[in-house]
């Protein structure tokens, strides 16, 4: 086939690669890495059906105060009158499932689980969020730093990893959690505790993405075009964040959507020992932990923020697989 | 691990669709052996039987704090005790109010007090002998007080109410370290059948102090410390065949006990066995299928059991007893605003009982309470200083004192909950919605348990300084008196600078002279009565908000029989009346 490349964008989504031997140099030449890779990932119907969720599920959380306010939700409202107190579950079955309530209540209070799962996605994305953010912008920086220069740089932030790694993170968790009172940089309430839980879950798993970036440097430093660039006079920094860095995207990515859920699980761990979210906000881990209790009795009540959180790691490790697929095509 | 959630939820919701259609009231069909109804053992003995032999068997979710009758806080273990070390008294083994009732055991009688109740004298019964034969003495008694009470450096675990009320208990080291041949001089055995305690101030339910296992005889030439749980010397009808540290024990019939000197224990098993560390839900299900006659915890069934057991065939056996405790929240009055009475008083006509009640689980876990002392309390008398219809609350009355307070529009407020006690946090949360009504903000704070008293709700200035205006608090009696449960929680001297259990450090002279006066006098009733005056005087000061009773599930299986609550012991099964069919 031999096809213009400006015919139709269809045209070279489907079958780039043999656009690229039938064509011209210049018209080539236009386009950039990240164009071809948003065309590959365009081509990739499961990667974009998670990353659509993925859009979605942001936009919940966003969004989630005036959606619950449109909808006349209130995630916090008893409905003691909707639950058998003594089984531990509402009247009923299925968790309590009605037109007032699609999603049933909760076991104890009777609080609508539709409002509290929306109420509860901004918490649980926001802090799972934002806690990989910082422990893959540490670990990433030093990881890339310590594999590039190697040496006694290495042995330090090496070192530095395992200490952390060997952290007893929990107990550093109630700890802290313990000594950050109300007024602490001027935050008090669930935005200190937000941002606790950030810094807790973000600063102390920052070693293991860590690891994998200056393992991963480390191969690519001996590479030819790390050698062409040096041998042109670029400087550390350039060859760091310039010539480095883009190779490392794919397995950044790929690890971030993978810790995202861990540390929504991670969240619920910190919440039901109590230096995590208070009640009465949601959030996904905290329904789950729970509703560990009351499973035999209410399983409902595990299943409904169980799926939240199920669909939500699909839709990243889906969405993952698919750009880490775009960005590198070697890996397929 | 989630998909392990999500694949035992399914799989619960296949067996609760098929549990579902056995659904029925309760069961009394009258065959087999675990009959009887409902609650039949709260108020009876439910399979009343005379027949020796068999084998009791119990399991445990966890380990004693130690089997050692000196080194025990554990209210099971004080139960379970019984069966080899005799103190000088114990509570009658009999079914409801007869439980509370203090008997004499190794003394021939109750103590006998001398007129300022600060001299109690017991003279032993005759013909007592260890398992190896040798006689039981007064000096035995005497030295495992001392044992128990003045040395922490070895058995750490029990209460130190002997230390805290002898005369010299402060200056005393404790036998281990002090090898004088007299002991502690404010014990005194005049002869080998005598015990003289001489006390530093009056102390009228002395009684109920030598019911613990710490005066049950200990044989100084066998005391090992420490160690002595592993070769313990019985004085009971039964003893250690076999003991594991961690794993369990079994008891065989000592030989040397002699019926005619113990008039409170029928020993009809041959054999006690005892598992720790067997996992809740499995402890729930041996239950449930007939392989074990109780759960020695004797705390009730896992909430993963409790729809189980409440609408199945397992209905007729199970019996909801109360647990010695009441949930309450005290209300701080040195922070602001419920240093003025009428904003306390806002909190006791606006809260929502029942609703809390129901987010705890309703009422397997317990009742509403309106008073400070639980039920099963001696000296517990029933009233309602703030009664509303159905518990639900008051809006209006509580405006009516948010006014007379000056804050017609209600306050903030901060609330602590244990966060590792769901049914704590759930408390907590219902609290915090039902006052919402009332314009009362609160904000939960929540702590880990274990340091809950040390670090933060016992700690007056941690707590002013946080403005920790409401301290969720559980509270159960070390002796089901009203003095043994109210000293510590109301008296002004429990306000500590560290671990104080006084959360509303309440330190009402009035109320501080009602306890000295009531605990020096020795006329059972009037000391009774006293109790229950307290009582209203702390909910007249509004400071303690009574939220619930607590009560266990507890499950009784077919084979357990002469099953009985006793309420002497937080509300579990009476472990020296139990026998088995099997």
């Amino acid at each position: 086939m031999t096809a213009p490349i400006e015919t139709t964008g269809a045209a070279a989504e489907a079958q780039p690669e043999a656009v690229l031997s039938g064509v011209k140099k210049s018209q080539i030449e236009g386009r950039s890495l990240t164009q071809i890779a948003w065309m590959r990932f365009k081509r990739d119907k499961v990667a974009m059906a998670g990353g659509i969720v993925v859009v979605c599920l942001v936009l919940m959380a966003v969004l989630s105060k005036p959606i619950l306010w449109a909808f006349d939700l209130d995630p916090n409202k008893f409905n003691q009158d909707l639950i058998d107190p003594a089984l531990l579950a509402p009247k009923g079955g299925w968790g309590g499932m009605s037109w007032d309530h699609p999603l049933g209540i909760d076991p104890q209070y009777g609080r609508d689980m539709l409002a509290r799962i929306i109420d509860g996605s901004w918490v649980s994305l926001l802090v799972a969020g934002g806690a990989t953010l910082l422990s893959v912008c540490i670990g990433t920086v030093l990881g890339v730093i310590a594999g590039y220069y190697g040496g006694w740089i290495d042995s330090v932030i090496s070192r530095l990893m395992d200490t952390f790694l060997a952290f007893p993170l929990l107990l550093f968790a109630i700890s802290i959690s313990a000594s950050v009172q109300d007024g602490f940089f001027g935050l008090e309430g669930l935005p200190l505790r937000i941002c606790v839980l950030i810094f807790v879950i973000g600063f102390f798993s920052w070693p293991y993405i860590g690891r994998i970036v200056r393992a991963q440097t480390m191969t690519l430093r001996r590479r030819e075009f790390i050698e062409a660039s040096t041998s042109l006079g670029a400087r550390g920094p350039y060859i760091l964040f310039r010539e480095l860095l883009p190779n490392l995207v794919a397995p950044i990515l790929v690890y971030s959507t993978l810790i995202i859920p861990t540390n929504i699980l991670f969240e619920a761990a910190l919440s039901f020992l109590g230096v995590g979210i208070a009640p009465p906000q949601a959030s996904w881990g905290g329904m789950l932990s729970n509703a560990v209790d009351l499973y035999t009795a209410d399983p409902q009540y595990m299943f409904v923020p169980g799926l939240a959180i199920f669909i939500t790691v699909l839709a990243f490790n889906l969405l993952g697989d698919g750009l880490r697929d775009a960005l590198d095509p070697r890996s397929k | 691990m989630k998909t392990r959630r999500v694949t035992a939820a399914i799989a619960s919701v296949l067996a609760l669709s098929l549990g579902a259609a056995a659904c029925g009231g309760g069961d009394d069909d009258g065959n087999g052996g675990g009959n009887g109804k409902k609650d039949a053992a709260l108020s009876s003995i439910v399979n009343a039987s005379t027949k020796k032999g068999g084998t009791v068997s119990y399991e445990h979710s966890d380990v004693p704090d130690s089997l050692d009758p000196g080194n025990t806080y554990y209210g099971w273990v004080q139960n379970f005790s019984r069966l080899y070390a005799r103190a000088l008294t114990s509570f009658k083994p009999a079914a409801g109010k007869e439980g509370l009732e203090v008997v004499p055991d190794l003394a021939e009688s109750l103590g006998k007090p001398s007129a300022d109740a600060k001299t109690w004298t017991y003279t032993l019964r005759k013909g007592l002998k260890y398992q190896d034969g040798t006689p039981i003495t007064s000096k035995d008694v005497k030295y495992a007080i001392e044992r128990s009470n003045f040395a922490p450096e070895a058995l750490s675990n029990g209460p130190t109410y002997f230390k805290a009320y002898l005369e010299g208990g402060d200056k005393y080291k404790g036998p281990y370290k002090d090898k004088s041949a007299d002991g502690i001089k404010s014990i005194e055995t005049p002869d080998d059948t005598t015990i003289v305690f001489k006390l530093k101030q009056p102390f009228a339910d002395f009684d109920y102090l030598a019911t613990f296992s710490q005066t049950a005889p200990v044989p100084q030439a066998k005391d090992t410390g420490a160690k002595y749980v592993q070769n313990i010397v019985s004085s009971g009808p039964y003893q250690f065949e076999s003991y594991e540290e961690g794993r369990g024990a079994t008891l065989v019939r000592n030989k040397n006990w002699d019926a005619k000197t113990d008039p409170i224990r029928k020993a009809l098993p041959d054999k006690v066995t005892i598992k720790f560390k067997v996992n809740p839900v499995t402890v729930d299900n041996d239950l449930l299928s007939d392989k074990i006659t109780a759960d020695a915890a004797g705390t009730g069934v896992q909430p993963q059991t409790q729809p189980k057991v409440l609408q199945g065939k397992n209905a007729g056996q199970t019996d909801i007893s109360y647990a010695g405790a009441t949930q309450y929240i005290a209300l701080n009055v040195n922070v602001a605003p419920f240093d003025n009475v009428h904003c306390r008083k806002a909190i006791q006509w606006g809260l929502d009982k029942q609703s809390v009640l129901d987010a705890m689980g309703g009422s397997p876990k317990g009742d509403v309470a309106t008073t400070l002392l639980p039920p099963s309390v001696n000296g517990y008398s029933k009233f309602d200083t703030y009664a509303t219809e159905g518990h639900k609350g008051n809006v209006a009355k509580a405006k009516d004192e948010l006014k007379q307070c000056g804050k017609p529009n209600g306050f903030n407020t901060i609330l602590t909950a244990r966060s590792d006690r769901p049914a704590e946090v759930a408390q907590a949360t219902a609290v915090q919605e039902s006052l919402k009504k009332i314009g009362v903000n609160i904000e939960i704070k929540q702590f880990p348990s274990g340091k809950y008293f040390t670090n933060f709700a016992g700690v007056p200035t941690y707590v002013h300084e946080h403005k920790l205006g409401m301290l969720s608090m559980a509270w159960g009696a070390d002796w089901p008196t009203g003095y043994g449960f109210l000293d510590q929680v109301v008296n002004g001297s429990a306000i500590k600078p560290s671990g104080g259990t006084n959360l509303m450090e309440l330190n009402d002279p009035k109320i501080n002279k009602a306890l000295t006066d009531a605990i020096a006098n020795t006329d059972d009733a009037a000391r009774t009565k006293a109790w229950g005056d307290i009582d209203k005087m702390v909910l007249d000061n509004a400071s303690v908000v009574p939220v619930v009773y607590r009560k266990n599930l507890l499950l009784r299986p077919k084979s357990a029989a002469n099953v009985t609550v006793t309420q002497a012991y937080l509300g579990m099964y009476d472990y020296v009346l139990m026998s088995s069919a099997k």
